[in-house]
Order: C-alpha cells, then sequence, then structure tokens
C-alpha cells in the first residue's frame, strides 16, 4: 500500500465511523483517472455511480437470463418475467407501497411525471382548474404541466419562496382552493439542495382532496421513503440516481388514482384484446407499461436497491451531513464566492458563484483535475432567475465522497480566481 | 494545464475582463438575441449598416469567458467592414471554430481572433464560441431570435 493510499484511508474514516474507503471499492469507476488526476467526482444529483453488484448482474442478465417477458411458455422468458416481477416487489417494499400493482416502470422521473400529467390530466382537469408547482422545480416537472394546461385550459400556479430557497407555505396554503386539481412538488432541490416539507404540504392538500405528486429523483439516494406515511397520491424516482442503470424509473401511484387513468401509450403488453373497432386494457400496472420495457433495467435496479439497503443508513446521513456542513464551511472561505440556496433543510448540494468567473469556465477548470461538476441552469430555468443568475457551478455529494475531494475542489475555486482575476 | 492555457489564452481573458464594444447601439439598423440552450446562456448583438458598410457593432448580455471573449473580438473584426468581407470573415471563423483539421484554415491571416482556435480541443465549449457569429448572421438575415442548436 503506498503512503498516499494509507494517509487517505486513515483520514477518511469520518467521526460517525463511516469507512469511506471500504465503500469507494464497491465502485470500480472511483478508481478512473482523467488525465493525470484521480477522478473526483461531484455530479452525483445528475447521476450516481454504479456498484460492481449492478456492473454484474447487468453482465449476467444478458449472458444467462435474456428473454422477452409475460408471453413467453419457455423456460428463460418465464425467468426473466420472475425476476421482473419480482423487482416491482422489491421496489413496492423499498419505499412502503401497499400493493406492488401501483408500482409502474418507466424510463425515469421525466417520463413518469409526463404520464401522470398526461393521463391524470386528460381525465381530470378541465378549463379553469388549477395545478400548483413551485419555484424551486427542475423542467421536469414544470414543462409536462405546462402542456397539458395549454391543452385543457387549466393554470399553473407557482409557489414562490424566500431568497435562501425555502418556499412559501402561507402562499400554497393560499394558493390550494376547490379548483386545485394537482399539487406536484420536488421532494428536494436538484439545483440548490432546498429539502420541502412534502408532508405537512400533502396534508394541506388533502384538506381540499387534491392529490399531491412527489418528484423523488433527488430524494431517493439520500433517505429511506415511505409513501405510505408521506401519504402521497405519487411518487416518482430515476433508477439511475440511486445506483441503479440509466432507461429505468418508477412511478408509485395510488391504487384508486391508477385504475381511473386512461393508459398513456398504447401497444404490446398492456392490452386485454385487440380488434380494428376496439381494444380493452389490462389492469394496473401492465395498463401503463405499453411495450417491451428495460428488462435488465428493472431487474438491475432491484439489485441497485438491494446494495443500497445493505448500506448503514443512518451512518451514510451523518456522513453526508458532514460533507455538506464542511464543504459549505470551506467554500463559504473562498473569497468572492456565493453558495445559491441557503435553506435550513438542506441536502447534498453545493451550488455555487465566483465573481466574474462563469460557471462554464470553472466547469471546464475543474475538468482538467479531474474533478466532476455541472455547470449551468439545471433544468431550473425559472429558479435561476429567481436567484438572478443565468447559471450556477454545482457540486453534489454521495456517501462515497471524501473531505480530501471537497479540499481539492476548494483549492482549485482558489486557483480559478487567480487564473481568471489575475 | 497545457489546453488550459491555450484555451484561455492571454488575448481571450483579457476581452473576458475587459469586452471590447460592450454596450447598446442606439440608431442600430439589426440586431438579434441569440441563445444557447445547453447552458441558458443569453447574447444580444447590434449593428448599424451604412450603405454597404457595418459602420458600428456591438454585443451584451451573459456569458462565459470563451463566449464574451469571442463577441468581443468579433466586434473588433467586423467594425467598419463592408457586408461582404464581414460575411466571409463569419464563414471563416466559424469553419476554424468548428473543423477538426488545424490546416484547413489559415491562420495567419486571422490575427488575434486565432486564440479562439483552443476551443475546438474542448467539444463541449464550440458553442461557446460560435453563439455570437451565429447571433451576427443572424441580425444580417434579420431573425430576431438564433441558437446553437
Amino acid at each position: 500500500m503506498s503512503t498516499e493510499t494509507t494517509k487517505a484511508s486513515v483520514s477518511t474514516i469520518s467521526s460517525s465511523g463511516f469507512d469511506v474507503e471500504r465503500i469507494r471499492r464497491d465502485f470500480p469507476i472511483l478508481d478512473l483517472r482523467i488525465g493525470d488526476h484521480p477522478l473526483v467526482y461531484l455530479d452525483n444529483a445528475a447521476t450516481t455511480q454504479k456498484p460492481k453488484v449492478l456492473i454484474d448482474s447487468l453482465s449476467k442478465f444478458y449472458s444467462e437470463q435474456n428473454a422477452n417477458i409475460h408471453r413467453g411458455v419457455y423456460f428463460l422468458s418465464e425467468k426473466a418475467t420472475d425476476a421482473y416481477e419480482k423487482s416491482r416487489a422489491r421496489i413496492a417494499n423499498f419505499i412502503n407501497a401497499s400493493d406492488a400493482r401501483e408500482i409502474i416502470f418507466l424510463r425515469g422521473t421525466t417520463e413518469a411525471i409526463n404520464l401522470v400529467a398526461q393521463s391524470f390530466g386528460r381525465r381530470f382537469f378541465q378549463k379553469d382548474d388549477e395545478v400548483i408547482i413551485s419555484i424551486l422545480e427542475h423542467h421536469a416537472n414544470i414543462v409536462p404541466w405546462q402542456i397539458i394546461c395549454e391543452l385543457t385550459g387549466s393554470k399553473l400556479k407557482v409557489i414562490p419562496m424566500d431568497d435562501r430557497g425555502e418556499l412559501d407555505l402561507d402562499a400554497y396554503e393560499k394558493m390550494l382552493n376547490d379548483r386545485t386539481r394537482m399539487v406536484a412538488i420536488t421532494h428536494i432541490s436538484n439545483a440548490i439542495g432546498t429539502v420541502n416539507p412534502v408532508k405537512v404540504m400533502i396534508e394541506k392538500a388533502h384538506q381540499w382532496d387534491v392529490p399531491v405528486l412527489v418528484d423523488g429523483a433527488q430524494s431517493v439516494p439520500h433517505f429511506p421513503i415511505d409513501v405510505s406515511t408521506l401519504d402521497c397520491d405519487f411518487f416518482v424516482f430515476s433508477g439511475h440516481k440511486v445506483f441503479g442503470p440509466t432507461g429505468v424509473g418508477v412511478l408509485y401511484g395510488k391504487e384508486k388514482w391508477l385504475r381511473e387513468m386512461p393508459p398513456y401509450q398504447g401497444g404490446g403488453e398492456m392490452i386485454r384484446t385487440v380488434t380494428m373497432g376496439k381494444s380493452t386494457f389490462k389492469d394496473i400496472p401492465d395498463k401503463f407499461e405499453a411495450g417491451t420495457p428495460d428488462i435488465s433495467g428493472v431487474i438491475g435496479l432491484s439489485v441497485a436497491i438491494d446494495y443500497f439497503e445493505s448500506l448503514d443508513i443512518e451512518a451514510i446521513q451523518a456522513h453526508e451531513s458532514d460533507l455538506l456542513k464542511y464543504g459549505t464551511e470551506a467554500l463559504e472561505q473562498v473569497s468572492g464566492l456565493k453558495i445559491m440556496g441557503n435553506a435550513p433543510d438542506k441536502s447534498n448540494v453545493l451550488s455555487f458563484v465566483l465573481t466574474d468567473v462563469h460557471p462554464h469556465d470553472i466547469g471546464t477548470f475543474l475538468d482538467s483535475e479531474g474533478i466532476a461538476v455541472r455547470a449551468g441552469h439545471h433544468c431550473a430555468q425559472p429558479l435561476m432567475k429567481r436567484l438572478g443568475v443565468s447559471a450556477t457551478a454545482r457540486a453534489s455529494l454521495c456517501f462515497y465522497n471524501t473531505r480530501e475531494e471537497i479540499d481539492k475542489l476548494t483549492t482549485n475555486l482558489l486557483k480559478i480566481q487567480k487564473f481568471f482575476n489575475g | 494545464m497545457n489546453e488550459l492555457t491555450e484555451l484561455y489564452q492571454e488575448i481571450i481573458l483579457d476581452h473576458n475582463k475587459r469586452p471590447r464594444n460592450y454596450r447598446a447601439i442606439d440608431d442600430a439598423t439589426h440586431s438579434a438575441d441569440g441563445h444557447n440552450p445547453l447552458c441558458g446562456d443569453e447574447l444580444s448583438v447590434s449593428l448599424r449598416l451604412n450603405g454597404d458598410q457595418i459602420e458600428d457593432i456591438s454585443f451584451q448580455g451573459e456569458g462565459c469567458a470563451i463566449s464574451k471573449a469571442s463577441a468581443s473580438l468579433m466586434t473588433t473584426l467586423i467594425k467598419g467592414k463592408s457586408l461582404q468581407a464581414a460575411k466571409e470573415e463569419s464563414t471563416v471563423i466559424k469553419q476554424m471554430l468548428t473543423s477538426s483539421d488545424e490546416s484547413d484554415v489559415s491562420m495567419e491571416e486571422l490575427g488575434d481572433i486565432i486564440a479562439l482556435s483552443g476551443v475546438r480541443r474542448f467539444p463541449a465549449r464550440i458553442k461557446c464560441a460560435t453563439l455570437a457569429w451565429h447571433t451576427f448572421e443572424a441580425a444580417l438575415n434579420g431573425d430576431e431570435d438564433t441558437t446553437t442548436e
């Protein structure tokens, strides 16, 4: 073992006793070098890296199990169908849904929100009805609602926030009325890390019998999710942000809604009978899964969830809050740096701007040192406008990150300032 | 740091810090807004055409060092040129910025703007450099909006 490695492993055991070095060994890509530098991956809000168990499972599926599901009467197809449906039950268990039929597999968060907007909206929205979202939303939780509102003549209402990035709950309460048909709200802001009090917001909406969709893309990798306790009507997330493969995502919906909602897409797998005159549809969840799904992705997702749940979630959370606190304090020492978003309840995201240095230049410079951050509007242009910037640089954290990696970020931000501002 | 210093040459850093012709033109005859949907950057270019001559050209907006320097260098290069010469210049520069083959373009004739050529090694940043030129062409063509898509 080299001196450098020894030093790293000693110093990366956090105060909670969480052994980061051991966890890092589960993720092959973290050994990668970018040019002369070890990869420092700080773009976890965009996608998380993959544990070896998942990578192996994808290879195993295609080497030993591949077949299309649901219609084959042969051995492999039955095996694949069984694994696919077991995965549905696994995901239901992961987020504590009461019934596996409430789990729909889709491409990701974006497709899940589009499904709800189109299907629920066509069934329930009418002219002058209202949909409530917030200023913190990702474009994926804005645009689908704009499209269905345009189609049905409904109106979009936007919950404002204060300068710290906290939503104005009084304004939210005043927005709810008997024309409100849906509240769609992010659990955690992907751009500035605000954690929204979704449980309280759901209770308020339910007082008006308004269903609530929670965009859990950013919360699932960091908090245990319990949709039954939250009592949300819909919960959506992407597999690839929770250590799973890209191309698979989850829609949880309460059975009572899913049954009333019309199909989103038509095709194979979702029909009971088809004649040229009319088709009838299967029950949930099949009704919403037209065509061959991402079979290996769905099975892979359950492998990723098994891995994630095998970790000590309390230790992970302690480590992640340590990183956020450490990172916040470190970045605040950089003169001319402003952290965007400092809500009291905040998670895993350090979004910032540097005086006279554009986020894209920060991104390119950091890349030359092996540090991967995101620079831009983070698919949240209305939020950027509210913050008074066109873009930010964003370091987003995961449990496999270390204090040393944050030190590298800080050191290079100081270099960047010198480089651009002399 | 080599590729990086090639991208961010002194001329680029200077034009980023002290952009030339960064202002409005009150009696502009042509103008357009350019958007880079990738990053949300916005740039506006205005110019005053007198007969066949571009008497004045300016830009405003938000952008990274590359897009700002490119716009600033563009205005210094285009100002005073004939319409025909400016259009030809724009074609050559865009070719220089997007061509993977360095021999495609005669470098000596281009002057300071050659400093932008380092962007070719950063595929993700090429659109930052071409935004100003697309916007300039949109202004000449009478398009109010353009993007780098």
